[in-house]
């Protein structure tokens, strides 16, 4: 319920909000997240506290809002982040370099460690002008891979220097957003609606499978790989629409799903609950996409609280999976998708869950904590 | 009335004549190099153009400066950065709210707005005071405090208007909230009250009697009289009076807020009771005890009396509520003014003028709406609080009738100013859209000319960019995006960027030039770049001629290679006869054809092979002998190879056709 979300006003457009991740048996929920900001004059990383447990009340219930543990300036615009580990963030930058900050948790400073300036640029590397954005990072630690507008994918480890391996012109459209499907091989999401398989074993500067949308070639802006199925892949366009691929078969999306009315920013697999997704856009809203519950126990439309719950049928093609995702039968196709911000105006620009635990930035300048999302 | 002159900080114009220029925003003011004795010449002033540094610059004679003048300053300052983007929230939720909803419940929704855009204005506050406290700089702090006394100024007035013109408070509660008013907004007593509470004897306090008089100033009778017994009790010998003091305090009669009684019998049993109070005063109960005898006279509404605690009120504002809670308990709206004006004058006794403040604040008192606005707006460094409140008081249709003699009405003229400032902010414009979006008349206009103007110094921000104008269907704008951006990818040398660019934008003139681009490198490297574009145009393919050529171009190599020979026959043909191929392109789609008549097997019919040979006389003869010169050799000996094909296919194909025919 709305009651449970803890706002702030932070005075800059946020673009990306991360939880720290857990370290291994945590049994804690996540208390730390950092944000990046964009469209400043003066640009920031910021680390978070998500609250003061000691200030819980008797039924646990969490009271306050989070506050500022550090900040750090940042050139250019936040375009997407990554936790490497407990202590280092990387951070994708609009001037096309890639920094690794560092958090000193024992006197909360934040400090640049490792710059990769210009990793992406268009026409020559070495000259002062021509940077070119880089839209999206993902990490494996140590492996960070990042791509850009320049459709370039770099390969980086964190402790070495240079580009361990750099694909020039590897899509000629810019690239939106990547991920990993298995520890040797990437997901990218490119401007003309395709999604690309690339095996970063082989040598060969080509994609080893491309996927892509029927139609008008809608721009895919983000992509995340299901956690424990991983041949479950969901994508979100320019138009809003969720779109879920099977990469074992097929070049076409299983199902599109409609629900945002703009560009989906972010689309995330609750990491360990993966029958739950979350999705948010630019039209404002944030969309909890929920396959966990038994359809035939519920009325088909539900209206609770001033929420907007309806269940959406699938218009699958694909027979033989198990997965909620994947599958078509008339009996159980159905989720129960909830917009979790009736009444916003401005683009939600990213969204991540970890545990019961969701956060969220806008371009309205606030971020906001949701402590309690299964309550 | 005038407006009084701004002053831009760092200009002289005693000394150098200055230049001006207006912005959708801002303006431009640039020293110019004549003296105010005439001296330089034209090409001075160009000079003084070239070369300036925007804002700084060091003062040297030879220099010039270019001075960037905002018209509304505090859209820059950091700390109310939460104040725009919050208040843009409950904006946007009175533009949505009921308009239908009935008398009662629609002015409790207005009034509830109103106190959500008052709460934001107290948060900022305090972040703003919290920020003073802490920060060392000497500067900053007074930069933070004159910030809060800015916004405490606008609450307060904010908040009378609530009450005055949002709520309309009828007479009795009229006094009640104006009480709230002043004790939210006068002089803190809290402290003083603990610091008298927590001393050994509070009765012996020096503060003492100014507290429990700041308590009854403020009709807060309670705290009063809970004061009171502790000198009572502490002095034994005042006990008597004390009782009927405590008394009299007890019983005075409050308008109440239900309608329990109704106003003619509060004025009667206040009538019995301010008898009571002047009884008591006559028959000198109270002389022995000079503060006693003060709050006396107090309850009985002497000015005097009231006025010789002139220092514990500090504002006339408050005096005016004093005295009318003592002497005018059921205050009508429309007297208000009588009673605001005098006590004005007599608090300031004539010592000190009004400030604008005094005057805004007036106004209100006065029902002056328009004065209030206009005021605010000449005072006040921002177009946030004028902007808003007339914003809601045009939604309570306290403004109807009310148009400007240029432009619309004044809810949107102000609406215009403060989002056109927001547009003039590198970071805040994405509020401003919301706002022109509220503007019937000129919204659209103004958000059309401020929309293009946003640097797009990312894909990301280009997008967010389009989609404002897609929703609103200002294709020029659209079109103006795209092209911008398709023009960086060009010069990036991202040619499929550029494409994307310019299919989104649906313009095909400049699809045109990209797959010219596209053609010509073709022709210089020998391979298609890009391919995983070409490949999957799909239906955009048919957004220009030459984009259709390149997609069917790359479509003929495709099958090719994959040895789909009589298929890339026929289209190869196809491009040509058809004229999907431009002119120049021909050579080039003839030489093609040549691996295809060298081939094995016959490809190409008798027929096809006529149609083959007209196109390259079509093109040998078209051609003038100029283009031919310059690369003869390569030229001739390219069309003779490919007559020499032609016949030889011509010949094989006879054969074959004569022979199938045959058997």
């Amino acid at each position: 319920a709305m009651e449970d979300v803890s706002a702030k006003f932070v005075s800059q457009k946020i673009s990306r909000t991360r939880w720290r991740p857990l370290p291994p048996a945590a049994l804690q929920p996540p208390d730390l997240f950092a944000t990046g900001s964009w469209d400043n004059e003066d640009n920031r990383i910021s680390i978070w506290s998500a609250g003061d447990l000691g200030n819980a009340g008797l039924n646990g219930e969490y009271h306050g809002e989070p506050h500022l543990l550090c900040d750090i300036q940042h050139n250019g615009d936040v375009m997407d982040m990554q936790f490497l580990d407990q202590e280092r963030i990387v951070v994708a930058s609009s001037t096309g370099t890639v920094t690794i900050f560092r958090h000193h948790q024992n006197n909360q400073t934040l400090s640049a460690s490792h710059r990769w300036e210009k990793a992406h640029y268009h026409v020559d590397q070495d000259t002062s002008c021509g940077a070119a954005a880089c839209t999206g990072v993902v990490c494996n630690n140590p492996e960070i891979v990042t791509v850009g507008e320049d459709g370039r994918i770099n390969l980086f480890r964190a402790d070495q220097k240079d580009a361990v391996r750099t694909i020039d012109n590897a899509d000629s459209s810019t690239l939106h957003a990547v991920t990993f499907l298995r520890t040797t091989e990437i997901l990218t999401v490119n401007s003309i609606g395709q999604l690309k398989i690339w095996d970063l074993r082989q040598q060969r500067n080509e994609p080893s499978q491309i996927f892509s949308l029927a139609g008008d070639r809608v721009p895919l802006h983000c992509v995340d790989r299901h956690p424990n199925q991983q041949h479950i892949v969901a994508t979100g366009g320019q138009d809003g629409m969720l779109s879920i691929w099977d990469i074992r078969q097929g070049t076409m999306p299983v199902s599109l799903l409609n629900a945002h009315e703009a560009e989906m920013w972010e689309v995330h697999f609750h990491p360990s609950d993966p029958d739950h997704l979350f999705t948010c856009s630019e039209d404002g809203s944030l969309w909890h996409w929920d396959t966990s519950t038994n359809v035939s126990e519920k009325p088909s439309f539900l209206h609770q609280g001033g929420r907007s719950t309806a269940y959406l049928s699938h218009s699958t093609l694909n027979q033989s999976v198990v997965s909620a995702w994947l599958s078509n039968d008339p009996t159980k196709d159905r989720m129960e998708i909830t917009n979790l911000i009736p009444n916003q105006t401005l683009s939600v620009n990213s969204l991540d869950v970890l545990g019961p635990c969701l956060v969220y930035g806008t371009d309205a300048e606030a971020i906001y904590v949701n402590r309690q999302l299964f309550a | 009335d005038t407006v009084p002159p701004q002053v831009v900080p760092g200009a002289d114009p005693s000394s150098r004549q200055l230049c001006f220029a207006w912005g959708p925003a801002e303006v431009l003011v640039c020293e110019t190099l004549f003296g105010r004795e005439g001296q330089g010449g034209v090409g001075a002033a160009a000079r003084a153009l070239t070369g300036s540094v925007a804002g700084t610059g060091d003062a040297a004679p030879s220099s010039s400066r270019v001075f960037v003048v905002r018209k509304d300053q505090d859209i820059y300052i950091h700390t109310l950065r939460k104040l725009f983007n919050e208040s843009h929230g409950i904006f946007m939720g009175l533009q949505r709210s009921e308009e239908e909803l009935a008398g009662k419940s629609r002015k409790a929704q207005l009034v509830q707005v109103s106190k959500n855009y008052r709460s934001v204005i107290r948060a900022c506050m305090e972040d703003m005071h919290q920020a003073a406290v802490s920060t060392q700089d000497p500067a900053l702090q007074g930069q933070y405090s004159t910030q809060v006394s800015i916004l405490s100024a606008m609450e307060l007035i904010w908040n009378l208007c609530e009450i005055l013109f949002v709520e309309a408070a009828p007479a009795g509660p009229l006094l009640l909230r104006l009480l709230d008013w002043v004790r939210l907004h006068v002089c803190d007593v809290d402290s003083m009250v603990r610091e008298v509470l927590s001393s050994e004897s509070p009765s012996k306090h020096k503060l003492f009697w100014n507290v429990v008089d700041i308590f009854v100033l403020q009709g807060r009778m309670d705290e009063a009289r809970h004061l009171l017994s502790k000198e009572a009790s502490a002095n034994p010998t005042s006990m008597n009076m004390y009782r009927i003091l405590d008394d009299l305090m007890k019983k005075m009669p409050v308008p109440s807020l239900g309608n329990t009684q109704t106003l003619t019998e509060l004025e009667l049993k206040w009538q019995h009771w301010h008898e009571e109070c002047q009884r008591y005063l006559q028959d000198g109960t109270f002389a022995s005890n000079p503060h006693m005898e003060s709050i006396c006279k107090v309850l009985l509404g002497d000015e005097d009396a009231i006025l010789e605690k002139k220092e514990l009120m500090t504002t006339w504002y408050h005096f005016l509520v004093t005295r009318l809670l003592y002497s005018h308990p059921t205050v009508k709206p429309m007297e208000l003014r009588f009673y605001a004006q005098s006590s004005m004058d007599l608090f300031l006794g004539g010592e000190s003028s009004p400030e604008p403040l005094d005057m805004i604040l007036m106004a209100a008192f006065e029902f002056e709406m328009h004065q209030v606005i206009k005021e605010c707006s000449i005072v006040l460094s921002n177009w946030w609080f004028v902007a808003h409140l007339t914003d809601l008081l045009d939604h309570c249709k306290l403004l109807q009738s009310h148009n400007l003699y240029f432009g619309s009405n004044m809810r949107e003229f102000l609406l215009l100013e403060y989002a056109s400032g927001l547009f003039s902010h590198h970071s805040l414009w994405q509020l401003g859209v919301d706002y022109f979006d509220h503007c019937p008349q000129y919204g659209r206009v103004y958000l059309e000319l401020h929309i293009e103007r946003v640097p797009l110094s990312t894909e990301q921000k280009a997008l967010k960019v389009l989609r404002i104008c897609e929703q609103r269907q200002m294709h020029e704008q659209v079109r103006s995006v795209c092209k911008i951006m398709a023009m960086k990818a060009l010069r990036n040398n991202r040619l499929g960027s550029a494409l994307s660019w310019s299919i989104r934008a649906k313009d095909a003139a400049f699809a045109t030039l990209i797959s010219d681009r596209f053609l010509k490198d073709y022709c210089e490297r020998g391979c298609f770049s890009d391919l995983d574009l070409i490949d999957n145009l799909g239906p955009s393919m048919l957004l220009s001629d030459r984009l259709t050529f390149l997609g069917k171009y790359r479509e003929f190599h495709r099958l090719y290679g994959e040895k789909r020979f009589p298929e890339a026959a026929r289209l190869l043909l196809t491009l040509m006869t058809a004229h999907i191929a431009p002119c120049s392109f021909w050579m080039t789609l003839l030489t093609d054809a040549l691996p295809l008549l060298e081939q094995k097997e016959v490809i190409f019919s008798a027929e096809q092979t006529y149609e083959l040979m007209r196109c390259l006389e079509d093109l040998t003869a078209g051609n003038p002998d100029k283009q031919k010169f310059q690369d003869d050799d390569v030229e001739t000996t390219k069309v003779e190879m490919l007559r020499l094909a032609l016949a030889r296919n011509l010949a094989r194909v006879i054969v074959k056709e004569g022979t199938v025919d045959g058997s």
